[in-house]
């Protein structure tokens, strides 16, 4: 139970960031990737500020031996720069510019009762689905040819 | 300039980047948002509970703020349902396939001085801000 709870107290400050921060904002999004048009350097500020506090925590977060609830620091340890990852984020920046969304204010906006995440989560969804999908195949494909 | 809210941002990436601090302090978790919804579909045994705590708390969050804070919702992009929707498959299978988003690479990445999470950050900023200028220049700002 403490577990559920911790987990969902922080889902709650996440999606409280994000909206003082004006990130469940698409305007303020696609007016940050916009430096042709009249450009709001804020997001800067909103990862600037972010990181800050996230660098200097993990540090000593992860000087314990043990997260407080158990388990142990799953932590990525991959080091290596892949054509997954490079055509993964391309396509990420392009639908994050198109809609002025990406996935933490999507969901957050969708609590809220937005529009425009209400059509944008599903096919956030489909398109983890599709992934899902896509990734089997290649799976079993190489097998096939290995 | 004249959209800038420097101490709006500042104050909200405090918050975001203590959420993720608290992940990893009582849970040993990345806060990658794309990665925990993912881990919802078809999830394994033990992983279910903290992920669907996690983004209903952002889902109640979003409730909470639409009550305290309405313009925090503000739409003032011209942006079509279709278009829209399209974003969001590119957004899903992309997250996936580069193996984060903006919270996992760009927050959480990044503090971690991770290479993967540097290169992916700089590369959807790229591809991020070739797209918004095309919209503008070539498309007037609407799709």
């Amino acid at each position: 139970m403490k577990y559920q709870v911790s987990a969902f107290l922080a889902g709650v400050l996440f999606a409280a960031g994000l909206v003082v921060a004006g990130m469940t904002q698409p305007a303020k999004v696609i007016g940050f990737l916009d430096v042709t048009g009249a450009w709001d350097p804020s997001l800067a500020l909103v990862m600037g500020g972010a990181l800050v506090v996230y660098a200097i925590a993990f540090r000593l977060i992860t000087k314990r031996s043990a997260p407080l609830l158990g388990g142990r620091f799953q932590i990525p340890s991959r080091t290596d720069i892949t054509p997954r990852l490079l055509i993964g984020a391309s396509l990420f920046g392009i639908g994050w510019s198109i809609a002025g969304f990406c996935p933490g204010p999507a969901i957050v906006g969708f609590g809220s009762g937005m529009n425009e995440a209400f059509v944008f989560m599903p096919g956030m969804i489909a398109g983890m689905v599709l992934f899902r999908w896509w990734d089997a195949w290649m799976a079993r494909r190489a097998e096939v040819h290995t | 300039m004249e959209n800038f809210t420097p101490i709006a941002a500042t104050i909200g990436g405090v918050l975001i980047g203590l959420s993720a601090a608290a992940m990893m302090l009582f849970h040993g978790r990345i806060a990658g948002i794309s990665g925990i919804v993912s881990g919802l579909i078809g999830p394994k045994p033990g992983e279910i509970g903290w992920r669907l705590a996690f983004v209903g708390g952002l889902l109640v969050g979003g409730v909470m703020m639409g009550f305290l804070m309405p313009s925090g919702f503000a739409v003032d992009v011209e942006r079509s349902a279709p278009a829209i929707a399209v974003a969001g498959v590119i957004v899903g299978f992309g997250t996936r396939l580069g193996s984060g988003c903006t919270s996992g690479h760009g927050v959480c990445g990044i503090s971690r001085v991770s290479p993967r999470s540097m290169v992916a950050t700089v590369t959807f900023m790229a591809t991020g801000a070739i797209t918004a200028t095309i919209v503008t220049q070539l498309f007037g700002g609407t799709l």
